[in-house]
């Protein structure tokens, strides 16, 4: 236990990394994902069918595929960027496909009848999109938003295995180091995921009674 | 290598083809024959042992050379005959050992749970493990070196010259904690991974200066592309590779010392290193001191 205590500052850095990796890789994802579900629902079919693709194809390949893809595919073709960049670009890739069917669904679920009014009213499609469908999904689909975004938060383990010093690699750092210690140091580890993600589904929770109370 | 870029680009696929390449020439040779009916002290371990018939040993699964489970399913390497050349002493056959893979964060609890009779797995003998698990051996010393790309453009010399490159290591593994506490690291300049071949591809295509961990793996990258690659030489460190065994078994570890040494009067210790880590690696080491088995 002591061995976990003196060492707070090493889990400290790791899990730094592991939230700034999940803060740029949620706003990302929430970008991209929005765009895909913009374009899934589009009127424009090529638009429609990529955006369909893009979930297909990025939904169905595991974390860790993506990132071999990009962190040594990349490099193959001379795109050369920091690995902590590149562990960005696998999570939010991949995010955003979730993130475009929680997208997707709630903006399915705002009625027919919204958009059929927007558009008589001359507004143009993303206009529409905009100011009257989207707010009205977003406030829908907080719950969901939440399980993805702490599905993100513990995805971020998977950077330890490419390079990037996060909470899980503080934890090898210090099992190599505490070979006594081992089941408290991943006990404790245990605890900062936890923390980190219950604290997000807090947040979530605050967001959630504001959108419903602003309706 | 332009023409096929994802293709090239992944080691797993590249794993997958050398494992096959290493499944070709594997001969069939037993290096040991276990023995008909030993006998030991009524109530040791070995007796139990022998009487049981069977042993659990943890292993790695994905060390080069050393333990490495290839598409036969089976683990291969050093410390697999190792294992072997031991339970063949308590008369246990090879079909009768369990190998469990063991990896740095489960090698202590293995043994403390006793899931596993014994651990071979590249296990770095230290005091800090030695405090909660007894060592038998060291039957292999490796050292610590660098791996650079060919014609070392960076100028690497040794340990010291990696202030300031991007080097990358295993995480939680004992080269890398002598690079970050010994030649101060830092964690932008020490690049973790799960597997010494993403080490190796990063050095390929330029993403890290160099790459550090033990001699042996680092060689057999080297016979692997010896245009990419070469090696700095210099070993660093000394890692005495030690069999885990649950603590409070001193006799046991005692048998084990003695089991080596008659591993190497017979010559099996030899045919088990040239079968496996021999391969890279010219001369076969000379059977290291025991430690004794009363820490």
């Amino acid at each position: 236990m002591n061995d976990v205590l003196d060492n707070l500052d090493v889990f400290l850095r790791g899990f730094r990394t592991t939230v700034s990796l999940t803060l740029l890789a949620a706003i990302g994802a929430l970008i991209l994902g929005t765009l895909i579900a913009a374009m899934r629902v589009s009127p424009v079919p090529p638009l429609r069918w990529a955006g369909a693709t893009y979930v297909r194809l990025v939904r169905n390949t595991p974390l860790t595929v993506v990132f071999f893809l990009v962190v040594f595919g990349l490099p193959e073709v001379d795109v050369k960027l920091s690995f902590f960049r590149f562990a960005l670009l696998a999570l939010t890739v991949y995010t955003a496909a979730f993130v475009a069917e929680a997208v997707r669904s709630g903006i399915n679920s705002v009625p027919a009848g919204q958009a059929e009014a927007s558009r008589s009213i001359g507004m143009t499609f993303s206009q529409t999109l905009r100011l009257v469908v989207l707010p009205q999904a977003f406030a829908n689909i907080v719950p969901p938003l939440a399980s993805v975004f702490i599905a993100l938060l513990k995805n971020t383990s998977i950077a330890s295995a490419f390079f990037i010093f996060e909470g899980i690699q503080a934890m090898n750092q210090l099992i190599q180091k505490f070979g006594d210690s081992v089941l408290p140091i991943i006990a404790a580890t245990a605890v900062g995921y936890l923390v980190l993600a219950l604290l997000s589904a807090f947040l979530f929770g605050l967001l959630e009674r504001a959108v419903s109370a602003g309706r | 290598m332009r023409s096929l870029p994802l293709i090239s680009a992944l080691p797993a696929l590249a794993l997958v083809l050398g494992l096959t390449a290493c499944g070709g020439d594997k001969n069939n040779d037993k290096i040991t024959t276990p023995v008909a009916k030993p006998s030991f002290a009524a109530g040791s371990r070995m007796a139990d042992l022998a009487a049981a018939g069977k042993i659990t040993v943890g292993t790695k699964f994905d060390q080069p050379l050393f333990g490495l489970k290839g598409l036969s399913g089976k683990p291969e390497g050093f410390d697999v005959e190792i294992a072997k050349i031991i339970a063949a002493k308590l008369g246990i056959a090879e079909d009768k050992i369990t190998f469990v893979e063991s990896v740095s964060a489960n090698r202590e609890p293995f043994l403390q749970q006793k899931k596993v009779d014994m651990v071979v797995a590249t296990y770095t003998i230290n005091d800090k493990r030695d405090k909660v698990v007894d060592f038998a051996g060291p039957y292999f010393v490796a050292g610590q070196d660098i791996l650079v790309a060919k014609g070392n453009p960076k100028q690497i010399t040794g340990p010291e010259a990696l202030k300031g490159k991007k080097t990358c290591s295993v995480s939680g593994s004992t080269p890398a904690a002598t690079v970050q506490e010994k030649y101060g690291l830092s964690t932008s300049e020490l690049l973790l991974v799960d597997a010494y071949s993403k080490c190796r591809d990063a050095l390929a295509n330029g993403q890290v200066d160099a790459v550090t961990t033990d001699n042996v793996i680092l060689s057999g990258y080297v016979s692997e592309a010896k245009d990419k690659f070469e090696l700095v030489g210099k070993p660093f460190s000394s890692e005495p590779y030690g069999i885990g065994i649950p603590e409070g078994q001193e006799p046991f570890c005692d048998w084990i010392n003695q089991t080596l040494k008659d591993a190497v009067a017979d010559g099996s210790y030899e045919k088990a290193f040239k079968a496996t880590a021999g391969k890279v690696i010219q001369e076969t080491p000379t059977l290291p001191e025991p430690r004794g088995c009363d820490n």
